[in-house]
């Protein structure tokens, strides 16, 4: 909303710059997003006046005009106007003002120029040039008593302020409304504008009717009639006013219908009462086929749902957003209905969408919801500035149409609330002079309450704490005390899925992968890549409308953005990339919200992952990624179990396992199949860790105790053990663990080959023995070793390799 | 009779004498082994009359234990003159242990977290795709408020099922709703998570985003506890010194309504919007809004995290390109 402040000056006082009443403004809720000049800042443009005109020699339509402009020589322009005359006072451009091309509508330096062979040494300006409107027909003409040479900003210049309403202030898009805020932060008050006028003995009622056929889309409808209006141009300052606030003048009728809109915040529409069938009115829904050309020429197909204002027989215009072109007010016009309604803000939106671009600025303004008491107020200020600036006598009384009318009750609110909430004591003076100066009508019931009425220009004064606000916002938020909070801490919340997540990235950091955080959007052709079956269709969690069509569900899976993100920064990560992400995945529940599954996904590849030099390196294979999972096992204090195969498309079968906990399974760890790397872009292995941390995180038992340290020996000894090629180690150490003596156990050796027998294999075990209560004896270590043996051996076939 | 001093004297120059680790061993043989020369002194005591006993044992049981103290420093010595080595190219690339990293966005989060947990806040999670009634409808935006404008909503698609509408949550404040279901007065929580937005992506918006929401509610509390609160937090991100100011703003679930703003680098910024909870809230949730008041505040993790780290635009946070990511390094293990 563009706020002209000699247009707000018009309505209250401020003592203070244009900067701090911006700021002002800005802090109590009317944020200024800009403060501008209207049409620019002009330099080097003045005051000049026509002095001379003459034909151009060598052009018809060309003429040169000699500009006194206050210097000691008067300059000679070549000019293309037809209105041009002499002893016009006009905006003489001087070379190197900044000007906006009438062309491309860019701003553009002037320069001096030759025309037709003539010196042109400035610019005679239409409003165009100036930035004021598209007026390019003709030369700007000032009314203006300045000097000549007075620079053009002092005698057209405005500020304007741009405000940005909240949703809550409808009052915001209006003058008054921001006069308002400036008389209560300043202790002023606000000079209304007059709204009375004569009326005739004809009866208001008689000549015209208006029917609501639909209640709801239209809460009030108001109509009055005037007669014997002169349309021609409105006077000059309300032109420069409308100008200023960026409207276009039109005529004085249309002007006096927008220039009530910009002051009052409340959208009219002027009729050609002649055009009216029956001179009546009707707002109804659109019927099947309707059609309505615009008054931006614009042909509307309309649809049932489109709220429309009708005479008799037809659509006029569509409802709060634009009249109709056949009823539009012409030269020829003589009476005109003057409709001044209330819409309702979803009824408006829906065919705002549906029939223009942008809205209009009467469809801005119900869209933010407006309260249906501010119609009769703006009705009554246009009628009587109609009968100002157009003659006209208007008939008695309005005709008020007002299904929607509700008792507006009395908001209550207690010193004590205020106290409360404010932490501030303002006196009962400071309260009332604040809502009397925003308009807010109210009482003092002492011995503590107020009573309290929104005005008709808001809506938003419904309860106590709505009060508070405006006592709050006034006396400045900044202003208010400050204090730490009291009182006691309440318990946590434990949430054992969201604590895990974090213990799990500290720890996949601490080994040396690093976080990503990606979209969780996909779509169904990265899914079928993951899932390494492209007729898979995991079920998911679809949108309605996603931001790109492509990834059009939300992910059941980290894989996809996973795959992807490794792939793009295989390039960069020389060496080495290990990357995880933690987050959710989303399986869908029908008619309920989804399932949220936490989930961690971890890839690896490359070469080492640290850096090395002057050493071979290796690529990382299936062992890295375990190595990872067991210290992140470690990390947590639980054993993952691995078991093969984990039956998983996206992994290479053979090369992948099952990860378990507790005997449940939580996740699977392997190679990702190739096929699948591929589409994603891939080069070379990568490995793939995925867990869900929702079914982790009900199996992890939190260890209240840790072992001290035996300060006893050890005694260490190696064995080396025959088996048959397909024995897992794994099996072979934990049965060598299950000795009560045995301490740790690592495997240090895999051989096959010479003296170890075809179709078996040689696993070398460093094995820790240790008590916590004594030192061992070589005898203690035997006899472990002994039963390690034929447990070994029963159990797997198993023979010491030394014996 | 044993000569001490004379044993010392000798033992001592020898000492001096020996140049290297082997000569200590041998040095030591000699005189502190099990053949040595004092061990045969302190072996000799009990032959000797029973009056030199005590002065030559104690004696030699004296010398034994300077004697250890003289080859130990005797060691230090030659081991500080030995210890100039192989010249090494100090500037060689080191072997360095890979190291990970943490997502700007997490590191944020958390640093955000622990400011409030050290006010006693606690920290709980809610669903990303939400009822629209949680996300709308409870915090007083019913359809066709003009208020709805202000979030571009995702909707999920309907699955023909007839349930309730679901939504993408476009902020963290339905789980207002939802923790002031299960829990009671004293209320001081923040929920951090992902919100999702049907905006345009450039270089300020993203359509995805991370919010930490937080409310207050007790006895009394007022607009100076949200004001000492927020001001208290932005002090530990910003620093101490930053500027603050509350300036009033709109949101359905709040009243009074605030924005908070911060000057940053000359300019005032808004860093998060706020308010007192709104009596009806209270109310909904069973609670008398006479007596129990409070705040709420929401505010975006990307956001702040540019501003602390001076990243122009908010699309690198979910590119992941990891010389993005790499140049977070520096700040690990920073509060």
């Amino acid at each position: 909303m563009d706020v002209p402040l000699k247009w707000l000056a018009e309505y209250v006082d401020w003592d203070m710059s244009v900067d701090e009443l911006a700021h002002r403004l800005s802090m109590a809720g009317a944020e200024v997003e800009s403060i501008k000049r209207s049409g620019g800042e002009w330099e080097n443009v003045v005051v000049g006046r026509v002095a001379a005109v003459e034909q151009h020699p060598n052009a018809d339509r060309l003429r040169l005009a000699t500009v006194d402009f206050g210097a000691e020589e008067p300059l000679q322009v070549v000019c293309g106007a037809p209105n041009l005359a002499q002893g016009q006072k006009i905006a003489f451009a001087q070379v190197g003002a900044q000007l906006i091309d009438p062309g491309t509508r860019e701003p553009r330096k002037l320069r001096k120029g030759k025309i037709r062979g003539v010196t042109s040494l400035g610019m005679v300006c239409s409003e165009r040039e100036l930035g004021l409107s598209d007026e390019h027909e003709g030369i700007l003409e000032l009314s203006t008593d300045a000097a000549l040479g007075t620079p053009l900003a002092d005698v057209l210049g405005d500020v304007v302020l741009d405000i940005k309403p909240t949703p809550n202030r409808p009052d915001h898009f209006s003058i008054l409304g921001i006069a308002r805020e400036v008389a209560a932060l300043t202790g002023g008050a606000v000079r209304e504008p007059a709204s009375s006028y004569p009326e005739s003995s004809r009866i208001a009622e008689d000549r015209t009717s208006v029917a609501i056929e639909d209640a709801e889309g239209c809460p009030r409808y108001t109509a009055i009639v005037i007669d014997g209006v002169n349309v021609g141009a409105s006077p000059q300052w309300m032109q420069d006013a409308l100008s200023s606030a960026g409207m276009r003048p039109i005529n004085n009728i249309v002007d006096v219908t927008n220039y009530v809109m910009l002051e009052w915040g409340q959208p009219l529409h002027a009729f050609d009462y002649e055009i009216l069938r029956e001179g009546r009115i009707v707002v109804r829904r659109a019927r099947r086929g309707e059609q309505l050309e615009l008054l931006d020429g614009s042909e509307l197909k309309l649809e049932p749902d489109d709220l429309v204002i009708a005479d008799a027989d037809r659509a006029v215009a569509l409802a709060g957003i634009m009249g109709g072109a056949e009823s539009e007010i012409s030269d020829s016009t003589t009476t005109i209905l003057l409709e001044t309604a209330n819409f309702q803000e979803a009824s408006i939106r829906r065919s705002r969408a549906r029939h223009t671009e942008s809205g209009t600025e009467a469809s801005r303004r119900f869209e933010k919801s407006l309260n249906p008491e501010l119609a009769e107020l703006a009705a009554r200020r246009a009628a009587a500035l109609i009968i100002e600036t157009s003659g006209g006598v208007a008939d008695a009384g309005i005709v008020d149409a007002y299904p929607g009318k509700s008792h507006s009750p009395q908001v209550v609110v207690t010193q004590r609330r205020i106290e409360q909430i404010l932490a501030v004591q303002p006196s009962v003076e400071e309260v009332r002079g604040i809502l009397g100066a925003l308009g807010i009508s109210n009482r003092w019931l002492p011995p503590d309450r107020y009573a309290v009425s929104c005005p008709p220009w808001r809506s938003d004064i419904n309860v106590a704490d709505d009060v508070v606000e405006e006592i709050g916002r006034i006396l400045g938020y900044d202003n208010l005390p400050s204090e730490p909070l009291p009182g006691a801490v309440p318990d946590p919340d434990i949430d054992p899925e969201r604590i895990l997540g974090e213990r799990i990235r500290d720890i996949l950091t601490s080994l040396g992968l690093r976080e990503i955080i990606t979209y969780a959007a996909v779509g169904a052709d990265e899914l079928a890549s993951t899932s390494g079956d492209s007729t898979a269709n995991v079920a998911s969690v679809q949108l309605q409308n996603p931001m790109n069509a492509a990834r059009d569900r939300m992910r059941p899976s980290l894989r996809p953005w996973g795959f992807q993100t490794f792939a793009s920064n295989q390039r960069e990560a020389r060496g080495g990339l290990g990357l995880y992400e933690v987050g959710k995945t989303f399986k869908p529940n029908p008619g309920r919200q989804p399932t949220e599954e936490r989930m961690v996904l971890a890839l690896l590849g490359g070469e080492s992952l640290g850096s090395v030099h002057g050493e071979e390196t290796r690529p990382l294979d299936f062992y890295d990624a375990k190595g990872v999972l067991e210290q992140l096992g470690a990390g947590l204090g639980v054993v993952l179990e691995l078991a093969a195969d984990a039956n998983d498309a996206a992994l290479v079968g053979g090369q992948s396992a099952t990860v378990s906990l507790r005997g449940k399974q939580v996740g699977v760890l392997g190679k990702v199949s190739p096929g699948v790397a591929m589409q994603f872009g891939v080069e070379g292995d990568v490995y793939a860790l995925e867990l869900s941390i929702a079914k982790l995180a009900p199996l992890m038992r939190e260890s209240v105790t840790v072992a001290s340290p035996s300060v006893y020996p050890s005694a260490v000894e190696d064995l080396a053990l025959i088996v048959d090629a397909a024995t897992p180690a794994g099996e072979l150490a934990s049965a060598i663990a299950g000795n009560g003596l045995v301490e740790t156990v690592e495997l240090f050796d895999i051989y096959t080959g010479d003296q170890i027998p075809e179709g078996s294999k040689s696993l070398a075990f460093r094995v820790h023995y240790r008590s916590p209560d004594r030192t061992l004896t070589d005898k203690d270590v035997e006899k472990a070793r002994r039963g390690i043996v034929r447990r070994l051996q029963s159990q797997f076939g198993a023979t010491l390799r030394d014996s | 009779m044993v000569d001490l001093e004379a044993l010392e004297a000798e033992a001592r120059a020898s000492l001096a004498e020996a140049g290297d680790e082997a000569g200590l061993d041998s040095w030591r043989v000699e005189w502190l082994g099990r053949r040595g020369r004092l061990t045969a002194v302190l072996r000799g005591v009990r032959d000797l009359p029973a009056e030199e006993r005590p002065l030559i044992g104690a004696g030699a049981n004296r010398l034994k234990g300077e004697l250890e103290d003289a080859v130990t420093a005797r060691r230090a010595e030659l081991l500080a003159a030995a210890s100039d080595g192989p010249a090494l190219d100090v500037t060689l690339p080191g072997r360095r242990p890979p190291m990970g990293s943490l997502h700007p966005i997490t590191l944020t989060r958390r640093m955000m977290e622990r400011t409030f947990r050290d006010m006693g806040f606690d920290v709980v999670e809610g669903p990303d795709v939400e009822l629209e009634e949680y996300n709308f409808d409870r915090l007083r935006i019913p359809a066709g408020h003009p208020a709805r404008d202000m979030w571009d909503t995702m909707w999920v698609a309907d699955d023909g099922s007839g349930g309730p509408r679901q939504l993408l949550r476009t902020h963290t404040s339905p789980m207002q709703i939802r923790y002031l279901e299960r829990r009671q007065p004293p209320i001081r929580v923040i929920v951090p998570g992902t919100c999702y937005r049907y905006e345009a992506t450039d270089a300020t918006h993203e359509w995805m985003l991370t919010q930490i929401e937080g409310l207050v509610i007790d006895e009394d509390l007022s607009f100076a506890h949200l004001k000492g609160t927020l001001e208290a937090f932005v002090r530990r991100v910003f620093g101490a010194e930053i500027e603050t100011r509350f300036r009033c703003d709109y949101f359905p679930f709040v009243e009074p309504g605030a924005e908070l703003g911060v000057r940053w680098q000359g300019d005032w910024l808004e860093v998060l919007g706020c308010g007192m909870v709104h009596p009806e809230i209270i109310e909904d949730a069973g609670l008398d809004p006479d007596r129990f008041t409070g705040f709420a505040f929401g505010m975006g993790v990307e956001r702040v995290a540019m501003l602390r780290y001076g990243v122009r635009d908010i699309r690198h946070f979910y590119r992941n390109d990891i010389r993005f990511l790499s140049e977070f390094d520096q700040f690990r293990g920073s509060a």
